[in-house]
């Protein structure tokens, strides 16, 4: 039962950081109909970001987390001037294969920057277990849980009640009708890169710190489950973004706990081809009807 | 058969066995050597898997992000089908049991096909991609965990029966097989489905069965490229049909142009040379691989072709009446 118990939040620690890094999936889909393959690796850069920092200026914690979040915001608006916005009224197709492009790009970068071995990330949280009714938590897992249900608040606020997150909204609903309405279209999306690209360095972030290591290839994974996650919770939607990672982080460490790790990955994509199978916009999407 | 067709195909007969004839010269030279050979084959694999893919994505519209499954199991079919002929002691020549073996690598590829394909092809766009990707994913990690496509360690001790002279004509023939389909009834069909696919319905054409019909052909000829992928290199990796090979060959299609076969003859051997070309430039390569690859969306996002195709008639005809070869037509893409 405890065993049980320590799994459910470890779980709920890996989906914390997949629904951090599913939000930054969602709201550009959300906003401009991309799937941004970038994103993986605007979550690696994240954590790069917080690697350099900390060994050069030793920066405690949240100042590093602060300064990467910002650094990756900076990253995920360039991008987005850089390579999405020329494609904006391009085949979908096209600014698919630009966002892998990217995404090739951002990995080839780190590789050449930083070389293709591991880093080891410095212990940001001093690691010890806390024990909870007989229960042993690592720091690690309740500063993730914490953090990321912290930000996922703070989203949510800033979503509902300032101008920018009404814009958001907006322009995501009908971006001709905003447009009219006097938004700023390009400074929204600008924006909605940001918030997105943040959210996934603080993910890289915890991340790298989860599993002590730093590596151009870190995004892939981490990126395609979160990605998963955003689809399985109904893609361009915000809390269902929440949902599904938290879905996921669950699933994997169950299956990988009391299965089979091997297969783990298999049962995550599974469960998603059946969600989309019986319901294609996802556990929260509303079944929305072809025009004709 | 009209006249005119068979006649362009017997000047297009005739200029791949002139090719045929020029770089066996080449080969027996010397001046294409074997890690020359061993490029031209991996051109070869990539013209059979980028222009299956073009009748999926490009033909039929429907994005497709999990190929390499399809290649996967194309692959460790031939190599399971082939090592077994040869263990049972079947007396063929190689290039029979390699042509057994892509038949079914094909095969079961197209059979992988449909179960995923009925029940997600009326999903649309992003969605058929997702689920395609998860499916390559599900693939990836079946052939990894089970016995005897011997797991992670990899497979080995696959014959090797891909050489320069099969993989050249059976380039040739699965080409010749997407191009002659792609302009009979059934491709026009599913070119229509791309065009409009609520007008395709209404002038009666069955969607649902040529969506399914497009998407299996795809897989069929992805599985054969697969198969041929496998008894060249002797050694299958689960891990190298990954996500980003998927990726790699849906890149050779867009920048080929969707909608032409030409386009992904043409990139995929652009763009199998490319990398072993930078090869000097160690670290860099990928990443001026991955430039040029936004560049050029950004650019020429209907790729080098857009919907076009080259064809030798038209070349002599042109060349024949002096005239400048007019810019290649271009159609926009629509959303």
């Amino acid at each position: 039962m405890t065993l049980l118990i320590q799994q459910f939040i470890n779980g709920l620690s890996v989906g914390s950081i997949y629904a951090l890094i599913a939000l930054g999936y969602t709201l550009v889909y959300g906003i401009i109909k991309l799937i941004n393959f970038a994103h993986g690796e605007i979550m690696m850069m994240g954590a790069y970001f917080a690697f350099i920092t900390v060994i050069t200026m030793g920066l405690p914690f949240l100042a590093t987390l602060i300064f990467s979040m910002v650094l990756a915001a900076l990253l995920g608006i360039t991008i987005e001037t850089v390579a999405y916005k020329p494609l904006r009224k391009a085949p979908r197709i096209s600014a698919l294969i630009t966002a892998i492009g990217m995404s090739l790009f951002l990995q080839n970068l780190a590789q050449v920057i930083f070389g293709a071995d591991p880093k080891v990330m410095p212990d940001l949280i001093p690691k010890r277990p806390i024990n909870i009714a007989g229960i042993q938590i690592g720091t690690v897992t309740i500063v993730t849980i914490i953090l990321s249900v912290f930000f996922m608040i703070v989203l949510d606020l800033f979503i509902k009640n300032t101008k920018p997150g009404k814009a958001m909204r907006a322009v995501s609903e009908d971006k001709e009708a905003s447009v009219i309405m006097g938004i700023n279209v390009n400074r929204t999306i600008s924006i909605t890169f940001a918030i997105g690209s943040a959210l996934g360095a603080l993910g890289g972030v915890l991340y790298s710190v989860a599993y002590t290591q730093v590596y151009p290839t870190m995004g892939i994974m981490p990126g395609l489950k979160a990605f998963v996650a955003a689809v399985l919770g109904g893609i361009g939607l915000i809390p269902g973004a929440m949902l599904g990672g938290f879905i996921i982080g669950m699933v994997e460490t169950v299956s990988k706990a009391y299965l089979s790790s091997q297969w783990s990955d298999a049962i995550v994509f599974g469960i998603l081809i059946l969600v989309l199978i019986v319901k294609p916009t996802g556990i929260l999407g509303k079944n929305e009807r072809e025009k004709v | 058969m009209k006249k005119d067709t068979l006649k362009s195909y017997l000047i297009n007969l005739l200029a791949i066995v002139v090719l045929f004839i020029i770089m066996k010269m080449l080969i027996s030279n010397g001046v294409l050597n074997r890690y020359y050979v061993g490029i031209i084959v991996f051109i070869g694999v990539n013209i059979i898997l980028a222009s299956s893919l073009n009748i999926a994505t490009g033909f039929l519209g429907q994005l497709a992000l999990g190929h390499a499954g399809f290649m996967a199991t194309g692959a460790y079919t031939s190599a399971i089908t082939a090592m077994t002929l040869i263990d049972r002691g079947v007396a063929l020549p190689n290039s029979v049991i390699l042509i057994i073996s892509l038949i079914a690598a094909g095969t079961v590829s197209l059979l992988v096909s449909l179960i995923i394909g009925i029940p997600s092809l009326r999903l649309r766009g992003d969605y058929l991609g997702i689920i395609t990707l998860g499916f390559g994913e599900v693939i990836r990690v079946f052939i990894n965990n089970i016995k005897f496509t011997g797991g992670a360690q990899g497979l080995t001790g696959i014959p090797m029966l891909t050489t320069f002279d099969n993989t050249f004509w059976i380039t040739v023939f699965v080409i010749f097989v997407l191009y002659t389909f792609t302009n009979s009834k059934h491709g026009r069909a599913i070119i229509s489905i791309r065009e409009d696919e609520i007008a395709a319905e209404a002038v009666g054409i069955p969607t649902t069965f040529y969506k399914v019909l497009g998407f299996s052909t795809a897989a069929f000829f992805g599985g054969v490229g697969g198969g041929l992928y496998a008894h060249y290199l002797a050694f299958l990796d689960p891990n190298i049909f990954g996500f980003m090979r998927s990726v790699e060959i849906l890149v050779i299609v867009v920048l080929g142009g969707m909608g032409s076969l030409t386009g992904s003859i043409i990139a995929a051997i652009v763009l199998t040379i490319l990398p072993e070309a930078l090869r000097d430039f160690a670290q860099y390569r990928l990443l001026i691989y991955s430039f040029l690859l936004v560049a050029m969306m950004i650019f020429r996002p209907q790729g080098l072709f857009g919907t076009a195709e080259f064809s030798m008639k038209m070349f002599l005809h042109k060349l024949r009446h002096n005239q400048i070869i007019s810019p290649r037509k271009e159609i926009k893409d629509g959303d």
